[in-house]
């Protein structure tokens, strides 16, 4: 006799390809915010899904800080092909180029914050009313409390004491000229969840999330990787570490973990065994207590 | 880890940081070691600053900036924490009359709600709402911790006579399965480990509870509803003729071969075949989400509902719904808004308010006929064209609405079909 009841991986697959229909059938516009990262890579599988046999109905959109991972770009550029869908570039360069925004200055000088004025130019240019992320709640205590589908005001703006209850499966996405939403199909997801569901179907990823031998410098309790933009302090000693990224931002400032795990079973298995949780190893969130409220308050992701 | 047939487990807790839910919730999680070293390093660092002793386990639940600066809770906040038996999303609601919205919100999807006690307090006036508000939204299942045992000498007789206090009120509310754990959420008595100190308690401890809780049936599997959330039609080569009814199932079984009637029209025909993703399957249930495709070339579009042939919801223009009322500025006479159902949208008029209910006493009052935030009533609604409605007793995905203000675009309020 077959079971009528789902495992929790195909529970969060059916409520992610739910939103993201729900997505489609409300918004004019909508993009997948695509970083490269494995959290966009999972929503776009589950969109590849969710509109079988047809193509994804959405562009993806990556915010280009310039501080990539050259293997990122590489990655993005080759699943574009596959998918046959459109990319848009928002260049975070371009918007200091422009003088939109100007370069932080110090050591642990990111382009976290200056990223925000260049998502919602590209927002705002491309006329986007929805923009899908790969946020998840059990990232940090910020996102603990967002919606699926969460309202931005004109200025991009997120208040959190004032969303909308979503309640049920139903979601409301209406909106004003010139607001637009953030969708997050994956909300309910666990960094567990992800790897797990990511080896299950297994889906490609970059080679960055693989343990491989790599120049590092210890910096903040984590493995930076060398690169032309980093800048060696006192103290500081280049060093060839087996390394794999728990997660993949800007090459500046994403730490490393010295790791073995070279295949996606190993993989699980080493995060199933963590005690850290991944956002530790970034030294964006580790400046004050809520900077990541902070940020999403003025429009981050 | 293998991947295996774990299921996923919502439950709501309600109640203030006075009943100890907060702390609750923390030692959920730390005693089944969901919590990291670096969330404990900084829980710990701020314990200390407050010159708490040892770890506050509240803390772990501190969310918005404005919340630690009140110490509340304002709105939903979402965990989790996985077992070898369960996933589990816990949504985390503020238990303040004025955050009713909240609750009600956490609760609609919860397979179960945790109601705390405070064994010194006993059964208070919140405790009552909360119980309402969970006998309202038809949360399957009830689990009534009594905390703080240890204030009480972890007495058997003060346990007792609380769940004599909860019986004799909560006889008149709709609740299928409750259950009683005297425990201590700050010494850790019975919430993830068997208390030493309560031998004349013999039944599982919270977690356990949860582990076990039979939620396979929380989903109605009879009346098979199927709501059109798109279509999809590829116009490539290879699918040049496909149409393909994209939704999710929100009641029953669905197989190939099966007659079935599209809503409104009423056009009848065969399901030819049933898709999740790329891979073809021979029967889907709810809460899958699929694509569906019929023998027959019939219009289908956003909004319908795929029905069995010899199993159809009611369809009605006029119905009555329990309606709580979610925002800040209150109901408007005769106003318009735009009802929410299923996939489905339709203009909708509230007629009138039958009567509101107070619940912390559940007396009726069919005298006062405006609405505003946190209220609960009777209300008889009126749409321009007729929604597919069960009622929200026998389904909750079909049986439920918002109304959404067309001024603003806010959901104002949430209503259950009566």
């Amino acid at each position: 006799m077959s079971k009528y009841y789902l495992n929790y991986l195909d529970e969060l697959e059916s409520e992610a390809i739910f939103i993201l229909r729900e997505v489609w059938a409300q918004f004019e516009n909508p993009v997948i915010l695509f970083s490269g990262g494995k959290d966009s890579i999972l929503v776009t599988h589950l969109a590849k899904k969710a509109f079988f046999p047809s193509k994804i109905p959405f562009a993806l959109m990556h915010v280009d800080k310039g501080h990539n991972f050259p293997e990122t770009i590489k990655f993005r550029d080759d699943l574009i092909e596959e998918l046959e869908v459109k990319l848009i570039v928002g260049s975070v360069q371009e918007s200091i180029n422009k003088g939109r925004v100007a370069e932080e200055k110090g050591k642990n000088a990111t382009r976290n914050a200056l990223q925000i004025t260049t998502l919602l130019d590209a927002i705002e240019e491309n006329k986007i009313d929805c923009a899908i992320g790969g946020g998840r709640r059990d990232e940090e205590k910020a996102r603990a409390k967002e919606r699926f589908f969460s309202h931005r005001d004109d200025f991009g703006q997120w208040d959190p004491k004032n969303q909308r209850p979503e309640l049920w499966n139903l979601l409301n996405g209406k909106h004003f000229e010139g607001e637009h939403f953030r969708a997050f199909p994956i909300s309910n997801w666990t960094e567990m969840d992800v790897w797990n569901y990511i080896k299950r179907e297994n889906i490609k990823i970059p080679s960055l999330y693989f343990a491989h031998e790599r120049e590092v410098v210890f910096r903040s309790n984590s493995w930076i990787p060398v690169s032309e933009y980093l800048r060696l302090e006192e103290g500081e000693k280049i060093e060839k570490k087996n390394i794999r990224f728990r997660t993949l931002g800007d090459i500046t400032i994403t730490g490393g973990i010295e790791s073995d795990a070279d295949t996606l079973e190993k993989i699980v298995q080493e995060v199933s065994a963590m005690r850290k949780t991944e956002r530790g190893d970034r030294s964006d969130d580790k400046r004050s207590e809520t900077a990541m409220e902070d940020r999403k308050k003025q429009g981050y992701f | 880890m293998e991947i295996n047939n774990n299921q996923l487990l919502r439950f709501t807790t309600a109640g203030s940081v006075d009943d100890g839910k907060s702390t609750l919730i923390g030692r959920l999680l730390y005693d089944s070691k969901s919590i990291f070293e670096d969330q404990l390093e900084s829980v710990s660092a701020t314990s200390a600053k407050k010159g708490h002793d040892g770890v506050d386990l509240a803390l772990f639940t501190d969310g918005l900036k404005d919340e630690r600066e009140q110490g509340i809770t304002i709105d939903v906040a979402y965990r989790y924490f996985t077992t070898l038996k369960r996933k589990f999303i816990i949504a985390d609601t503020p238990g303040h009359i004025q955050y009713t919205r909240n609750m009600v919100t956490g609760a609609s999807t919860a397979n179960a709600a945790v109601i705390l006690i405070d064994a010194r307090h006993g059964v208070i006036e919140q405790t009552k709402r909360h119980s309402f508000i969970a006998s309202l939204l038809n949360i399957p299942h009830l689990i009534v911790c009594v905390n703080k045992m240890d204030l009480v000498d972890f007495s058997e007789e003060v346990y007792n006579n609380i769940i004599g206090q909860f019986e004799e009120f909560s006889s008149k509310l709709l609740m299928k399965d409750v259950r009683f754990i005297p425990i201590s959420a700050l010494k850790g008595d019975n919430v993830v480990n068997r208390s030493e100190h309560m031998e004349w308690y013999q039944n599982g401890t919270l977690l356990s509870t949860l582990e076990n809780l039979h939620i396979s049936s929380d989903i109605n599997k009879i009346d098979a509803r199927f709501p059109v959330q798109t279509v999809l039609r590829p116009q490539s080569e290879d699918f040049r003729d496909y149409r393909g009814c994209a939704g999710r199932i929100a009641s029953g079984i669905y197989r190939k071969g099966d007659e079935v009637a599209v809503l409104p029209s009423g056009f009848t025909s065969k399901i030819r075949s049933i898709n999740v993703g790329e891979q073809e399957v021979e029967e889907a249930y709810a809460p899958m989400s699929v694509a569906i495709t019929l023998e027959d070339d019939i219009d289908v579009s956003r909004g319908d509902m795929i029905v069995k042939k010899n199993n159809q919801p009611e369809q009605e223009q006029e119905f009555d719904v329990m309606l709580c009322w979610l925002n800040n500025g209150a109901m408007k006479p005769r106003a318009k808004y735009t009802v929410m159902h299923t996939s489905n949208e339709e203009r909708a008029m509230i007629k009138e308010v039958v009567y509101k209910m107070d619940i912390n006493t559940f007396e009726r009052d069919s005298e006062d006929k405006g609405l505003a935030m946190n209220d609960i009533a009777r209300v008889k609604i009126r749409t321009t064209r007729s929604l597919m409605l069960d009622s929200y007793r026998d389904n909750r995905n079909t049986g439920s609405i918002i109304l959404i203000d067309e001024s603003t675009n806010e959901t104002v309020a949430a209503g259950m079909v009566v």
